[in-house]
Parts: structure tokens; sequence; C-alpha cells
């Protein structure tokens, strides 16, 4: 029996800010223990919050990329609940007044793209770390992550496979890095996804009793822990049974999600109004001077490319997959005019493919945009063949010269000059009498003999279109 | 608004609050005094005016994205009962 698996999911995103949402601690990532809890971080009485513009300002950045809209007035609330590593006993968050309410989020899909729908986007302060596993009868508090600012991104309950859910946060993640409010550093914990799952037998059925799965921080863990929960609550249903909500884990060493003990009492998290903190104001002209700011989105920046260069859809989905990929080959295309194809298949293939067995980012990449079109522009006037392009890439990649230089030292001037061509071309066919009466008499085979000798007599720098066309008129063959 | 024992109870836990039985008793008439304040504001007709979520009529001060904060961690360790390695010791918590 098919059943319909019905999955919303909600981000927490670290902004990006160098201090923390109400204090002014760093939010650095790796230092020793407490280093960065100030007295409001660690909640010692009597001390206020103070919010960050910064913050509040990647907030609007992704509202606005996400056509979402601004509240202009939105109220942050205490959630309260006990943990030792939330040393005020609530989490400062934005309840019934979120400062971002709806939009949606491109994914691509089968047959095209599909819009996911955003219930909202809410600002909010991260908890510190607990440490279980280094201290007998006793767990450590690390309050360094405590107050650091996240922007909770929640969807309706909209996507219908792990799959998807993935390609949703794959998505989100690359936006966020787009437009510069989170670094994205999943191991780092930037980026973390809760997952509500639930089932139902028919899609016109009434939403079932959903699971919460907490703190999945890669995107694998994702689709093995919504895969495996949908399938218990499935044969649970299947078996009699019915799915309780509840909070649960992943645990990624046995594939399994298992039930939350600390969370029993959290779904009565009393929030209310924080009087600490007097309602967030956010002005038109606040919002449209970040508009101002706002680099062209992925979205838009896909449909010029498949418009304006002419590149196919998928090519423009790869080279958008980071906004410094996008800004890599766009250098690269705009010194090569009519020339993009050519650019895009140099930059998914040489350029991605080396970069990914070195395991580097394109930022790292050792061949900046403007040599890399030094060399494909001697590519698109025939100076060099694609083959021997590559080897210069190669030159390119491990020194600091330009193509040209390259070119001229290692004498790799593909030779176009038909004069030059012929002679050696007749050379051949005269030391090779039996041959040339063999492709005469029919076995057409032996042309590619004939190719291989003019190249090899040329060192690899005939050009092969011009060695064929040669050829192919002197041995008759248009004939 | 009637409030029972067990509401008080579970308040109680919430806030992680050890109350005996007579102080849950005198607890529930106290907040069920609240309740009646509660209730006779509820009476008033408030169609159509926006509710305020502070007392004053003010919006947030916001500060500058900017790390001005210094390390205090030693003195504020020395405040703990229980520290080691930079960390606060707290029971074990069993997840």
């Amino acid at each position: 029996m098919p059943w319909q698996i019905v999955i919303g999911l909600e981000t927490h995103a670290q902004l990006s800010t160098r201090s923390k949402m109400f204090s002014g601690s760093s939010t650095a990532f790796g230092a020793e223990p407490n280093r960065q809890a100030s007295a409001v971080d660690i909640a010692l009485p009597g001390v206020l919050p103070v919010a960050n513009r910064g913050a509040v300002e990647r907030a609007i950045r992704f509202g606005l990329a996400v056509g979402g809209s601004i509240r202009r007035r939105s109220v942050f609330a205490r959630k309260n609940y006990f943990y030792p590593d939330l040393p005020k006993g609530y989490q400062i968050s934005q309840y019934e007044l979120p400062i971002i309410e709806g939009g949606a989020l491109l994914i691509p899909a089968a047959d095209g793209e599909r819009s996911i729908p955003l219930t909202r986007a809410h600002l909010e302060e991260d908890a510190g770390k607990s440490l279980h596993e280094d201290f007998q009868g006793a767990t450590g508090i690390d309050l360094n992550r405590a107050g650091t600012p996240l922007l909770e991104i929640v969807t309706e309950p909209a996507l219908t496979s792990a799959e998807e859910a993935v390609s949703y946060a794959r998505a989100l993640h690359a936006l966020l890095r787009w437009i510069d409010v989170c670094d994205g550093n999943m191991q780092e914990g930037s980026f973390r996804c809760d997952a509500n799952v639930s089932v139902r037998r028919n899609a016109s059925d009434p939403l079932g009793t959903r699971c919460e799965i907490k703190n999945l921080n890669s995107f694998r863990f994702l689709e093995q822990a919504i895969r495996h929960e949908a399938r218990r609550q499935i044969e649970l249903i299947e078996d009699g049974g019915r799915v309780r909500q509840e909070t649960r884990l992943y645990d990624p060493d046995r594939d399994e999600t298992r039930p939350m003990r600390s969370k029993e009492d959290a779904h009565d998290y009393r929030y209310f109004p924080d009087p600490d903190l007097l309602p967030l104001e956010v002005t038109p002209d606040w919002v449209e001077s970040v508009r101002a700011q706002m680099p062209e989105l992925p979205a838009a920046m896909r449909s010029r490319l498949a418009g304006e260069l002419g590149l196919a859809a998928y090519d423009a989905a790869i080279l958008t997959g980071s906004r410094e990929l996008a800004r890599y080959f766009e250098a690269i295309a705009s010194r090569l005019p009519g020339n993009a194809k050519l650019a895009a298949n140099w930059v998914m293939g040489e350029i991605l493919g080396r970069l990914n067995r070195e395991g580097l980012e394109i930022g790292a990449c050792p061949v900046d945009a403007a040599r890399l079109a030094g060399l494909l522009a001697r590519v698109a006037d025939g100076t060099v063949s694609g083959k021997t392009a590559k080897e210069v890439l190669d030159a390119l990649w491990s020194g600091t010269e330009t193509a040209d230089e390259v070119i001229q030292a290692r004498g790799l001037t593909q030779i176009s000059d038909s004069g030059e061509l012929e002679v050696i071309i007749d050379g051949i066919l005269a030391q090779n009498p039996a041959q040339v009466a063999e492709f005469r008499g029919g076995k057409q085979k032996v042309f590619g003999f004939f190719v291989g000798a003019a190249m090899k007599a040329t060192r690899g720098k005939g050009n092969p279109a011009q060695v064929n066309a040669l050829l192919r008129r002197k041995l008759g063959a248009d004939a | 608004m009637e409030l029972s024992l067990d509401d008080v109870r579970r308040i109680a836990q919430l806030a992680r609050i050890a109350i005996t039985d007579a102080e849950a008793a005198a607890t529930r008439d106290q907040l069920g005094n609240i309740f009646d304040l509660i209730e006779q504001m509820n009476a008033v007709d408030t169609t159509g005016i926006e509710p305020m979520s502070h007392a004053q009529d003010l919006t947030l001060r916001l500060r500058a994205d900017e790390v001005t904060q210094t390390d205090e961690r030693e003195r504020f360790l020395a405040l703990a009962p229980e520290t080691e390695r930079g960390l606060y010791l707290v029971p074990q918590v069993i997840e």
C-alpha cells in the first residue's frame, strides 16, 4: 500500500555576525571553553540583553531573498525550559510575531523547479554545549556558543520525500551562503535541521501525528533519519499501533531514531514577550537600504546565464552552486565574448574536476579567472588544441605563468598553417604507399593510421580539423 | 478560571520549584486571585485595539555588530561550585 510521507523542516542557521545576539562576546568558533561567555551569556543576575543590528540585518536579507514579508514590528519572547546549557532558564526567541513571515524557496525537481513555501523565519539565540562523555558522574558546560544569533527557518509541511527534504536543505544552505548571512559550516554546527515527519495513507487524508527528529547536521543524516522515521511510523500503524507525538534523536551508528528523554516536558514552553526587550522595529527605509545591497540571487542569475549566454539549464544550475563559483565563471565569460559555452565546459569539467580531486573549494583554485581566460582565448582562436590546452592547464595549476608564456616557452602553438601541414602530409603519404593503396581500395579504417602519423609528425600540434580535411582531400576520400 | 492543585504542582515542576502540599494550596489561592484580576480585565471590550507587547510604547535600541567583551572566564568560574578544565560541572545529564 502506498503511503504518503509529509515532512516539514526547521533549520537553525547561525548568523555570520562577529558578536552575539544580545552581548558583545565574540562568536568565533573553536575558542577555549567559556572564554567567549560574558555576564549576559552566562545569565548573571541583573544583566540586560542589547540586540545586535547585524543579526537583524541578516534576517532582513533572508526575508528579501525568499520573498517573505518583513514585519515592521516583531517581538522577542521567552521560551522557558530547563537545561544546564541554557543558563537563563529560557531562550530568547520570537513566537507570535516573527521578523519574517511567508516566502518560498525554489528547489530543483525532476520537471524543472519546485517552490517550497516557508511559514516563517525568526531570530533567536543559541544555547551552550553540554559535554557528557569526559567526566565521571558529571556533565561539563561550555557557554561559548550561548547567545550566538540564529535564524530559525520553518517550512510548511510541504516536502514529500527524504530526497526532496535534502534537496530543499541544500538549496537553503547555498542561498544562505550566497547572501552572506551564514557560513554554512556544518561540522561546526552553523547549519542544523530538525525534521517533522508524519505519514498518511492518502494525500487527501488529514496530516498524521508527527515526530520531530532533532539536530541533523549533515545532508546524509537528514536523508537517513527521515527514511528511517517514516518506515518506523508506517510499520507501527500497519501493526495496529499509533504514532505518539514526541521528539526523537537520530543515531547514525545504528541507523535508528529513539525518543529524547530530556524533552518529555518540553512542549510546555510557556512563551511570553520578553520584558527586557522592546518590540523590534524594521522601518521601510531600512528594508530598502538592505535591498539596495543585495547581490543578484541565484535563481535570477540562472535564468540570465541561460538567456543571455545560451547555457543549458543544467550548466547554469551547476555554475550558480555558490556565489564564488558564479563570480569565477562570469569573470572568465566576460573576457571571452561569444565563447560562454567553452568557458562553462572548462569550468565544470577541468576546474571543478581538479578541485574535487584535490579537495579544494573554488576560492582556493590555483588558476584565477584571468589566467584561465587567457588559456581559453588560445583555444578559441585555434592556437592550441583542446588536448594541448589541458597540458597547459597542468602548468598553470602548479605555476604562476600565463598561458601565453607556457605556450611560447614549450613551443605548443598548434600548426594551423595549411602549407606547412600539407608538406608534412605529403611526406607521410609518400612514405606509406601500401596504406594509401589499402585506403583507396576501400579500407576506410586506415584513415586513422594517417591521422595518427600526422599528429606524431607534428608532435601533437597539428590542428586536428585541418589535418583531417587535408588528408581527406589528398586521399580523394571526399570524391 | 479555576486552578486545580495539580495545575499548581505542574507549574512548580516546570519551574523546578519544590513545594509542599500546604504551599501548593496557598499558591493555588494566590494564583486564583491573580486570575480573578485577569478575569476583570478580560471583561473590557478591546475590539480593534492592537495588543502591546511592552508597557512602554518604544522600540528596541540596537547595537553595532562589534566584539566589545573581554575574557572574564576566571572570575566567572570562581563563582561556580565545581569546574574543571574551564568548564562548569553540573550533575550528569543523561540523554
